[in-house]
């Protein structure tokens, strides 16, 4: 299942959730915010929804800023 | 008390504080602490870019406020997505809006700024958009709902002060929200100025985060909006062409 996150294709593993994609990706889960397809997933719904042929994901984490 | 409000918070200090630019993480605390700042801004990045650890770290110690910012977006659904994120990492529907219109200037996109404004406003955000120095735009924005105005002195990072003094009392003059002069403040006395001006606060991060010494110049800047609010609400005199004696002419002698 070939999806994009932050920019890059990769191959996800077959029933992956977004909460197992962010898990792979930090350790620090607090603060991290999740985009699919255009579209906020909440907190509350990473491990219930599952990643699809296609996806665009976006892992987002605090940085400073003006 | 001389109580800054915006949208029903209330702050002691009038200086909002951008952390980004800062060549180490490791001076942000005594950075803010100098600044005497209760809110600062912050951004949302891809996560490889991210120094999420030791900033939230900073800022949790220093119990400021969280102002997120949607900083690189020149389209309201991008801005309008991004804030979205952005409440939901952290815990906020305080956002500092930009939609910006180029790169080279990086000046706010009106029609799409207050197309994002209008629709985060519905969605329950409390929205401070950050806006070109221009009264009527600054209106508009009040009008739909948002909580503060934020017009730029001049361009983000640019150092250049307020280069229409005029428009900025102007703004502080058609809206009844808070104005935030945000952009372009260089050294403490364009702060004094903005203050002097009526803005209701000053938001900055480059003047402090890229002087010689951070910690010097976020003291500066929190003694010049401390010292331009006050000789705001004292009253400056008004200019005059020609000398007024201070000392007094009657009984003066013939030498």
């Amino acid at each position: 299942m070939r999806i994009t996150v932050n920019g890059r294709s990769l191959e996800a593993m077959p029933g992956w959730s977004v909460g197992d994609l962010v898990r792979s990706r930090t350790e620090e889960q607090r603060r991290v915010a999740v985009a699919r397809n255009g579209e906020v997933v909440p907190r509350g719904q990473w491990d219930s929804t599952p990643l699809a042929e296609g996806d665009l994901i976006e892992v987002l984490a605090p940085v400073a800023g003006g | 008390m001389d109580q800054l409000m915006i949208a029903g918070e209330k702050f002691e200090s009038r200086l909002v504080l951008g952390t980004g630019g800062l060549p180490s993480l490791d001076v942000l605390d005594k950075v803010i602490h100098c600044s005497g700042t209760e809110m600062v801004t912050v951004a949302l990045r891809r996560i490889e870019a991210s120094t999420s650890g030791p900033l939230l770290s900073v800022l949790e110690r220093c119990r400021v406020r969280l102002l997120p910012n949607t900083a690189g977006c020149m389209t309201a659904r991008e801005a309008v997505l991004t804030a979205k994120l952005a409440r939901e990492a952290f815990e906020t529907s305080w956002v500092k809006l930009e939609v910006i219109g180029d790169e080279h200037t990086l000046l706010p996109d009106p029609v799409e700024l207050l197309d994002a404004a209008e629709q985060l406003v519905a969605d329950g955000f409390t929205v401070l958009p950050y806006t070109n120095d221009d009264p009527i735009m600054a209106r508009r924005l009040a009008d739909i709902g948002c909580a503060a105005v934020m017009p730029l002195g001049s361009p983000i990072g640019s150092g250049l002060g307020i280069r229409n003094p005029h428009n900025i009392a102007l703004i502080r003059e058609a809206v009844s929200v808070p104005v935030v002069l945000d952009a372009g403040i260089g050294t403490a006395s364009d702060a004094a100025l903005a203050m002097e001006l009526g803005c209701d606060a000053v938001l900055l991060a480059t003047a402090v985060t890229r002087a010689h010494d951070p910690e010097l110049m976020a003291t500066a800047m929190r003694d010049a909006v401390s010292a331009g609010r006050l000789a705001y609400r004292a009253g400056r005199i008004p200019r005059r062409w020609h000398a007024q004696a201070s000392t007094q002419v009657s009984g003066l002698p013939e030498l």
